[in-house]
């Protein structure tokens, strides 16, 4: 069996995409009374924005046969499966939930879940991996970069187009310069930015279908994952009230307050 | 104090969270024997939890499409009387064209899921639902429950994706309550095996720019058959109606045949009688029923943020009792009627439903829907005739819902005789 990475990517190629729940984007957040984190029983939650760009992409390229069959991955308790069952209903052909739930899942950060990507990926024989650039409750952007490289996997981070080209893969990313256009090999890790594409309104027909596709379940355990956290949260707030501003009459006084304020 | 305390939050909490959060009671005796539930003024009885996960996800994602894709052109579309047609499409793509209809290309989802559907778009315009029910319920609905295979194939799935618009021909200019009376005829032909159709027909909504027209005309045997008519069939004609103050976002106009031939692979044969048209009416009605709920959802919504954040007297005009009894009231009605569209949508899945449980919710929801849209508009004050602030298009249109599909009087009426036996239809016995 040859190594992952000199396998030749054919019309049987497997895509990886994971999605995140998260807290809706609408919702305006409360944090908890104790400190501890924000108030998530009973919030509105729904696929991390950058997750469904990523599905969307998966299932374009399906749909372009580039890729033979998109699985949907997420990871934590119960309720994580109506997210993967939205990525069904986008298109994704499976999903696998990978259980963590109460003080694991609170403490569920992007070492323990790209450890987790990189044991599926290799479980599951995959060529590509889709990841959102990064969640918006922690806006951590790094289980892609982290998957990559603990499956020691060229990646494309901020894509805002994907191109396969045989087993070859150009990714044009987002950089603070401009666009950068970079052809690396498969198999490899692609996380998507905001201007990769527009995911699709799941239609009728497809919520209906995503009843009957698979979601297996799984426990970190049974990859080999140790999910336990070397980080600890010693306190969460709001942050600071905005303070009224101050009138000033002349330029004169507007440079003497910054100066006070030590702003220049 | 653990009781002042519990009250104080929710005096807090109720101006910043608008959703339901479970959380322990304050009790310090034994311990949480039960959890304190927050009162949500967006869902005040939890119809969320009687919904299944199907269900929320199609209601979901289809409140999306309505918010970002129908929501930015409404208020051209209605000032300018301009109908979108290609929002057909954009609907069928999403499969929500004859939902409950299985195969040929529709979803074959429940009633409930059609409700939520229906709810949503006229959150947005109950021209854009109008539209939405004549192509599902009174286009799709007796093709599909009364018409040949061969008209199934032909018809559906090209309506399914919005390809082809149909409408629906029942009312005549000088019949609206009482269809039985109609004037329009169809003759048979035997040499030809056509049936030449002569008549009126009015308030039809698309028919301006309908591909196709259910017709229902009175046969020689007294009888009034579903005739399918097309668009380029010699002597028909969709002028449009001219001076609507109410749904302009639809297009609406009479359906004249003059002497129009139409072949008898036309005709739907599975049904005559009144019973044809009323299966259909019946359908349209119990989506009406939980769509003007959603219209009254979004006055009460907008009514309650303007109040919020107008300032008169310096305070927000909401801090007035006046105001705080409507909001109330329309809460209130709101709730109450969303449950009971639920119960019927589920009974309807059973199979376990009669017309008049539809006519009594069609009734109240269209009645209540248009009294809530009353009062947000006066509640805006000023602003509330500007259609830039929405409600007064709301105010125009349900003035149309309430009166279409049967009036507020007449589905009364037909309670009334299913309540006492006695018809008061009509003047005889």
């Amino acid at each position: 069996m040859l190594p992952l990475r000199f396998r030749r990517v054919t019309m049987s190629a497997r895509v990886l995409v994971g999605v995140k729940r998260v807290i809706d984007y609408a919702v305006k957040i409360r944090v908890k009374p104790d400190r501890t984190g924000v108030v998530t029983d009973g919030v509105k939650h729904s696929m991390n924005p950058f997750c469904e760009i990523a599905v969307e992409e998966a299932v374009k390229l399906k749909e372009k046969k580039l890729v033979k069959e998109v699985v949907a991955v997420s990871c934590g308790p119960q309720q994580v499966q109506e997210t993967i069952r939205t990525a069904l209903a986008m298109g994704a052909d499976r999903g696998i939930h990978v259980e963590v739930s109460g003080k694991d899942y609170e403490t569920l950060g992007p070492l323990q879940v790209s450890k987790i990507f990189a044991a599926l990926a290799k479980k599951e024989q995959a060529d590509l991996i889709i990841l959102g650039k990064q969640a918006i409750d922690d806006d951590c952007n790094q289980t892609g970069q982290m998957t990559a490289a603990l499956l020691d996997w060229p990646q494309g981070t901020f894509a805002s187009e994907v191109t396969l080209e045989a087993d070859k893969l150009k990714v044009v990313r987002e950089i603070d310069g401009g666009l950068e256009t970079i052809k690396i090999k498969l198999p490899a890790v692609v996380t998507a930015d905001l201007r990769l594409n527009t995911p699709r309104y799941a239609t009728l027909p497809n919520i209906m279908k995503a009843k009957k596709k698979k979601i297996v379940n799984v426990k970190p355990a049974d990859l080999g994952v140790d999910v336990s956290s070397r980080l600890e949260v010693l306190k969460v707030d709001e942050p600071p009230q905005r303070q009224s501003g101050v009138k000033v009459e002349t330029v004169h006084d507007l440079v003497e307050k910054l100066k006070e304020a030590g702003r220049i | 104090m653990a009781l002042r305390r519990a009250l104080s939050r929710l005096l807090v909490n109720s101006q910043r969270c608008s959703l339901i959060s479970v959380s322990r009671a304050q009790g310090t005796s034994a311990p949480a024997a039960y959890a304190k539930v927050q009162f949500n003024w967006r869902d005040a009885l939890d119809l969320e939890g009687l919904l299944t996960e199907e269900e929320i996800m199609i209601r979901d994602s289809f409140r999306t499409y309505c918010q970002e894709k129908l929501m930015p052109r409404i208020l051209m579309a209605n000032r300018n009387e301009h109908f979108h047609r290609e929002i057909l499409n954009e609907m069928g793509e999403l499969g929500v064209l004859g939902p409950t209809i299985q195969g040929y290309g529709c979803a074959g989802t429940s009633y409930v899921a059609y409700g939520l559907i229906a709810r949503e778009v006229e959150r947005v315009d109950s021209g854009y639902r109008s539209v939405m029910s004549v192509q599902s319920s009174l286009v799709m609905h007796p093709i599909n429950a009364y018409g040949t295979e061969a008209q199934k194939q032909k018809y559906l799935p090209k309506l399914a994706r919005g390809e082809i618009l149909g409408c629906f021909g029942l009312t005549e200019p000088n019949h609206g309550s009482d269809p039985g009376g109609m004037e329009t005829k169809a003759k048979y032909n035997p040499s030809s095996r056509t049936y030449t159709i002569s008549g009126a027909k009015t308030w039809i909504t698309n028919s301006p720019y309908a591909d196709i027209c259910v017709v229902w005309a009175k046969c020689e045997d007294g009888r009034v058959r579903g005739f399918v008519l097309e668009r380029g069939m010699n002597g028909l004609s969709t002028p449009k109606i001219e001076g609507k103050f109410s749904l302009r976002a639809s297009a609406t106009g009479m359906i004249l045949m003059d002497e129009v031939e139409v072949p008898e692979e036309n005709l739907l044969p599975h049904v005559s009688g009144l019973a044809g048209p009323f299966g259909c009416l019946n359908n349209a009605r119990y989506g009406i029923a939980w769509g003007a709920l959603g219209a009254a959802e979004f006055c009460f919504h907008a009514a309650r943020q303007y109040t919020l954040d107008r300032i008169q007297f310096g305070v927000p005009l909401a801090r007035n009792q006046l105001i705080q009894k409507k909001m109330a009231d329309m809460l209130t009605e709101i709730t109450i009627g969303l449950q009971s569209c639920l119960q019927l949508g589920r009974l309807i899945d059973q199979k376990k439903y009669n017309p008049e449980m539809i006519s009594m919710l069609k009734r109240n929801s269209c009645g209540k829907a248009l009294d809530i849209a009353r009062q947000a508009r006066d509640m805006l004050g000023g602003n509330g005739i500007a259609d830039e602030y929405h409600i007064i298009r709301h105010v125009l249109n349900l003035e149309a819902v309430n009166t279409y599909e049967g009036t507020h009087d007449i589905h009364a009426l037909i309670l009334g005789r299913a309540i006492t036996g006695l018809q008061s239809f009509t003047v005889g016995k």
